[in-house]
């Protein structure tokens, strides 16, 4: 059955609002789909895995078998993008930064100053919009968000840009990589040393608040009920004892004078593990390879934590018995037999028939980002150019803004545990939308096809016109309609709202399609004429705002 | 639409079994009260708000042992407050505040502050996450509940909800979160019961939109609560403009101070006229691992930042209420996921703790310190935490049934459990009579011989009714329950055998009605 036929069945009952009751479940497991491949299905692998599906995108990767697609998605061969730049004027800064020329780079150069900090992280930040809204063709940009979400950390804990944007190139450069040796190399990076106190870990006094998380919320998790102890966070706590960061050379470092010599015993969950006490400059990296070891030994607690953490990333915040069954647990089976590595248990995933599984299309509310950043591609809104870096810097400042009222700032989760869009159970992803956060998302897709943000003499804008003049047969109502939501929309409208969109607005009322191809057409012929122009303008307006102000835009 | 049908159509499925097999079947099946479902809500003109203050609070730099103090010194050397700044309290010579609390000084002086020790709960999580969840759903530490307690109490109040809401009787929100982010405080068995503004002025036109059926599909799930959230919008945006366009001139609040703006928009909307019952509140930082004090005044630095805000605001709150003439209407109280070790570290900070003062603000107030300082011992260890002398859903639990009204058995199903009743709020504000019981000073539990090796006899007097006595270790576990049953008014002793327990410090814990009483007990080799 395709999925137009199955909605219809499914939709005999008719629904009133908030009686609602999801009625299908499915037991799809990981064999390899073989549905039918389609832009729809290329669409929804695309909106998951991307930050929105472009119209480009989506013909060129139907082009291809689902096998492929997936493939490609998961090879990143794009080079790691320029660093950020110096965006910023610190005239007024202590110590400014005048080693640094204005649109050059500012991460080999270490300064002290708040206020230069300050600048230089919202210019990371920017620098970040900036390459989400020129991401490659891959999986690379919502993975390194998959992993700032997991191993959470706030750039406002730290006056030190150069440890923000090292920390986020690992996650970056590791964003297919191995979690265990990500995980690794987390618990001594800088920034994290400095958000959850490592830095100040000392034998004198062991802070637990990384031993804590390292494993409640980086590897193990709560929910699986693992039964590490208060004592094992302690004792954990003292393995980590020592690490300190150098500013100057941007790293950290372990200072042995400050660590804990003495032997670490773990509880019965961990088989009563003793990590011997170490002195000398190796220790520190020793005994962190032990504790690594030990927490990676209990293999099903790890695998399945973070197994769900991607299966809630890319398909859907419920796991019912099936999914725990046919997909949670061979997957998290398949991570520890390749030892850790993402990339094939991501490959499994996304080639399965659970993940095209018609239950699982188009019930991904898009978080904050994803909207913003998605709705400027998917729009196809015209960026200013990279050699004005000045004004493209001003633009993804102000996207960054925007996603921030929306209740996600990248670089800033509100806390250690990530975005609670992401952990709070029941209502998960549904918290991006309340009362306040959902006249928001209206009024900036309003915002950037009325007026547009205006960002030094760039118009940051909506070209309705261009977006239609994109599609195949824009001159055919009906097919402008059918072709905008297939970009769009991941919900299938009935063909009664179809035809009342494409009657109420673009025919402003009239019955004959000849009215609109008409207008089209005179604008085609005369591209200059203002009047022509603004007939067709006025009405892809409204349709476009019509379109992104619905619920159904929300859902990916 | 009967309640049993809405709540079957709306519950998602996973939420309903968790819901059922939990306490609250009672709530479910059809009783007296849902009968009538027009107008079935408590008639009460009361306001609740709720201020959260994340990150786990040092509640022992906030509220100071005076009568301990060099114990308390001893502890927390490099972050002690010297006891020549400690602000003094009205008739409660034993305890102090903060030197940045001046506000709230002057309100506890003038009786409209209520101090309740070392708040927590047995079993105490020591993860900010799973405890702030612990903190709104009201469950026990073991257990996962996925509503708040606010919620459960508004959807027993209005068990429709949101069908055929706003109407006459309810035109408002039922609670409102100010800020952006939904709290699980709010969220009611299947539905959330808040509504977050972060400025009751702006909202935009939500589109009266044409719509298909939602399909029966996870897609029609979340499409259904995209659209009933666009719905709600719409139809409260208009009341919550209108009331804040009403409300008259205000006094000024502090600049600067994130909490201060928030509570001065619940002061607008409530004297604009909202029915709401519920505000929540919230401001973040009290996480200090590290550098709570400054090393050359400790009674500066971030949390002594964070405890002038928080007072500083509630004293403006507090005082624009009574020029607004709405003070008896409302009372506030303050929460945090956990306090903080007794021990400082030598990063000049706290690590995660567990009890901490509750403090409840209002004219409304039964002024005073309830419970005893936490003891602190003269050799604190750096596990060493304070013992929670009351359960945090007792402070739930008075405010449900003395200031919304609400009877013993919807109590038990909101809460979930039976809590005892705590003198916090004045009697009458229910136009019922409450029982006072003043027994500051009685000796209501010893033991003896203390110290002791392996026995010890316990003894304790009883006024009557539901009476537990619990033994607890010094992380706040429950080692034994001695007694937990009703029991005639009168003394009793009996055996307590502590094989099997390490030396060390325990705690007796007897609640009884509103009593409550805890004692330090020592084990020795």
């Amino acid at each position: 059955m395709d999925r137009r036929s199955f909605l219809k069945a499914r939709r005999a009952k008719k629904n009133i609002v908030s009686t609602y009751t999801v009625s299908g479940r499915t037991s799809t497991g990981l064999n390899q789909y073989s549905g039918s491949w389609t832009k729809n299905e290329v669409a929804h692998l695309l909106k998951r895995t991307m930050f929105g599906a472009t119209l480009p995108d989506i013909e060129y990767f139907s082009q291809k078998t689902m096998e492929q697609c997936v493939d490609e998605l998961l090879t990143i061969t794009s080079p790691m993008p320029d660093p950020p730049l110096k965006d910023y004027d610190t005239g007024d800064a202590q110590n400014p930064d005048s080693d640094v020329d204005a649109g050059t780079t500012w991460i080999y150069s270490n300064n002290e100053d708040s206020d230069v900090g300050e600048k230089r992280k919202q210019s990371l930040k920017k620098w970040w919009i900036g390459i989400l809204l020129n991401q490659p063709r891959n999986i690379r940009e919502k993975m390194t968000l998959f992993w700032h979400n997991h191993f959470a950390t706030e750039m406002a804990s730290s006056q030190n840009a150069r440890f923000a944007y090292k920390h986020h190139t690992l996650l970056r450069q590791n964003c297919l990589g191995n979690f265990k040796a990500l995980a690794r190399s987390i618990a001594i990076d800088p920034l994290m040393l400095v958000y959850q106190n490592g830095e100040h870990n000392s034998k004198y006094a062991p802070d637990e608040n990384f031993a804590r998380e390292l494993q409640e919320l980086f590897t193990l998790g709560k929910e699986n009920n693992p039964n590490y102890t208060e004592d094992d966070v302690k004792a954990a706590a003292r393995v980590l004892t020592g690490w300190r960061n150098d500013e100057l050379s941007n790293t950290s470092y372990f200072d042995g004078s400050s660590h804990d010599t003495g032997n670490k015993t773990f509880s019965s969950f961990y088989n009563n593990k003793t990590i011997q006490g170490k002195s000398g400059s190796t220790a520190g990296e020793e005994e962190l390879d032990e504790l690594i070891n030990m927490i990676f030994s209990k293999g099903a607690e790890a695998s399945v934590y973070i197994v769900k953490e991607l299966y809630k990333w890319f398909v859907y915040y419920e796991i019912d018995q099936a999914a725990e069954e046919n997909v949670i647990a061979p997957l998290a089976q398949m991570l520890q037999n390749y030892n850790w590595d993402i990339a094939p248990v991501l490959s499994a995933l996304l080639k399965s028939e659970h993940f095209f599984d018609v239950m699982n299309q188009g019930c991904f509310i898009k978080s904050p980002v994803d909207f913003v950043v998605g709705t400027c591609r998917e729009m196809k809104v015209a960026l200013p150019p990279g050699s004005d870096y000045t004004t493209a810097y001003a633009a993804c400042g102000e996207l960054l803004w925007l996603s921030s009222l929306m209740q996600q700032e990248l670089g800033d989760p509100p806390s250690v545990s990530g975005w609670p869009a992401y952990y709070q159970i029941p209502t998960f992803h549904e918290m991006w939308i309340n009362n306040d956060t959902y006249p928001k998302r209206n009024q900036f897709t309003d915002t950037l096809i009325n007026t547009g943000y205006t960002l030094n003499n760039f118009l940051l804008q909506v070209d309705s016109v261009a977006f239609a003049r994109s599609l195949n047969n824009p001159g055919d109502p009906k097919m402008l309609v059918e072709d905008s939501l297939a970009v769009l929309y991941r919900i299938q409208l009935s063909d009664t709202i179809k035809e009342q969109l494409k009657k109420e607005i673009l025919l402003t009322g009239q019955t004959n399609d000849y009215y609109w191809t008409n207008a089209w057409n005179t604008y085609i012929a005369n591209p200059t004429d203002m009047m022509a122009y603004q007939t067709v303008h006025t009405r892809l307006s409204e349709l476009y705002k019509y379109l992104l102000a619905l619920p159904e835009y929300q859902l990916s | 639409m009967k309640r049993r049908d809405f709540l079957r159509n709306t519950i998602p499925a996973t939420i309903l079994p968790s819901f059922v097999n939990g306490h609250t079947v009672t709530a479910l099946s059809p009783s007296p009260w849902l009968t009538s479902l027009t107008n079935f809500a408590t008639e009460t003109d009361h306001v609740l708000v709720i201020i959260q203050m994340n990150g786990g609070n040092d509640g022992l730099n906030m509220i100071i042992p005076r009568d301990n103090y060099s114990n308390y010194y001893k502890a927390r050397t490099n972050i002690a407050i010297p006891e020549n700044k400690i602000l003094t309290l009205q008739g409660n010579a034993a305890t102090g505040l903060h030197p940045a609390m001046t506000g709230i000084q002057e309100l506890f002086n003038n009786g409209k502050a209520t101090i309740v020790q070392a708040a927590g709960y047995p079993e105490p999580n020591l993860s900010h996450f799973r405890s702030t969840d612990i903190w709104m759903s009201a469950s026990d530490s073991d257990e996962v509940i996925d509503s708040g307690w606010v919620g459960r109490y508004l959807n027993y109040e209005f068990p429709n909800f949101p069908s055929g809401y706003p109407n006459a009787t309810m035109p408002d929100p039922l609670a409102i979160q100010i800020g952006s982010v939904s709290s699980l405080t709010f969220q009611g068995p299947g539905m959330g019961m808040a509504m977050s503004i972060s400025n009751p002025t702006s909202f935009y036109n939500i589109v009266d939109d044409i719509k298909d059926p939602a399909p029966a599909t996870r897609a029609g799930k979340e499409l259904t609560y995209i659209r009933e959230i666009a719905r709600q919008t719409e139809l409260f945006a208009g009341a919550i403009k209108n009331a804040a366009s009403k409300s008259s001139q205000q006094l000024p609040y502090p600049d600067g101070n994130i909490l201060a703006a928030q509570l001065k928009i619940v002061a607008r909307l409530i004297k604009g006229g909202l029915k709401t019952r519920v505000y929540m509140v919230s401001y973040t930082g009290f996480d200090t691992h590290s550098m709570q004090a400054e090393e050359m005044d400790t009674t500066t630095g971030k949390h002594a930042l964070l405890l002038k805000q928080l007072s500083d605001a509630v004293k403006a709150f507090q005082d624009d209420l009574a020029f607004l003439g709405i003070e008896d209407r409302v009372i506030s109280f303050t929460f945090s996921e956990f306090g903080r070790r007794i021990k400082s570290n030598y990063s000049m900070g706290t690590d995660h703790g567990v009890a901490a003062p509750m403090l409840v603000f209002g004219s409304k107030v039964q002024p005073g310190v309830l419970g005893s300082n936490p003891s602190i011992s003269a050799n604190v260890s750096v596990n060493d935490n304070i013992p929670h002398q009351y359960d945090y859903r007792s402070i739930y639990a008075s405010v449900l049934e003395k200031w919304f009204c609400a009877d013993s058995s919807a109590l038990q199903s909101i809460l979930l459990k039976n809590f005892q009743s705590l003198p916090i709020i004045q009697d009458g504000s229910c136009n019922g009579i409450n029982e006072l019981n003043k027994k500051a000073g009685v000796n209501l539990i010893s033991n003896y011989p203390n110290p002791f090796t392996s026995q010890t006899s316990v003894k304790y007097i009883t006024q009557g009714g539901h009476t537990l006595v619990q033994v607890i270790d010094c992380m706040g576990r429950v080692v034994t329950v001695l007694v937990d049953k009703d029991q005639i008014g009168n003394t009793y002793t009996l055996p307590f055998n502590s094989t099997g327990l390490a030396p060390g410090v325990y705690y007796l814990r007897l609640q009884n009605g509103p009593l409550q009483q805890v004692k330090p007990i020592l084990k020795v080799k």
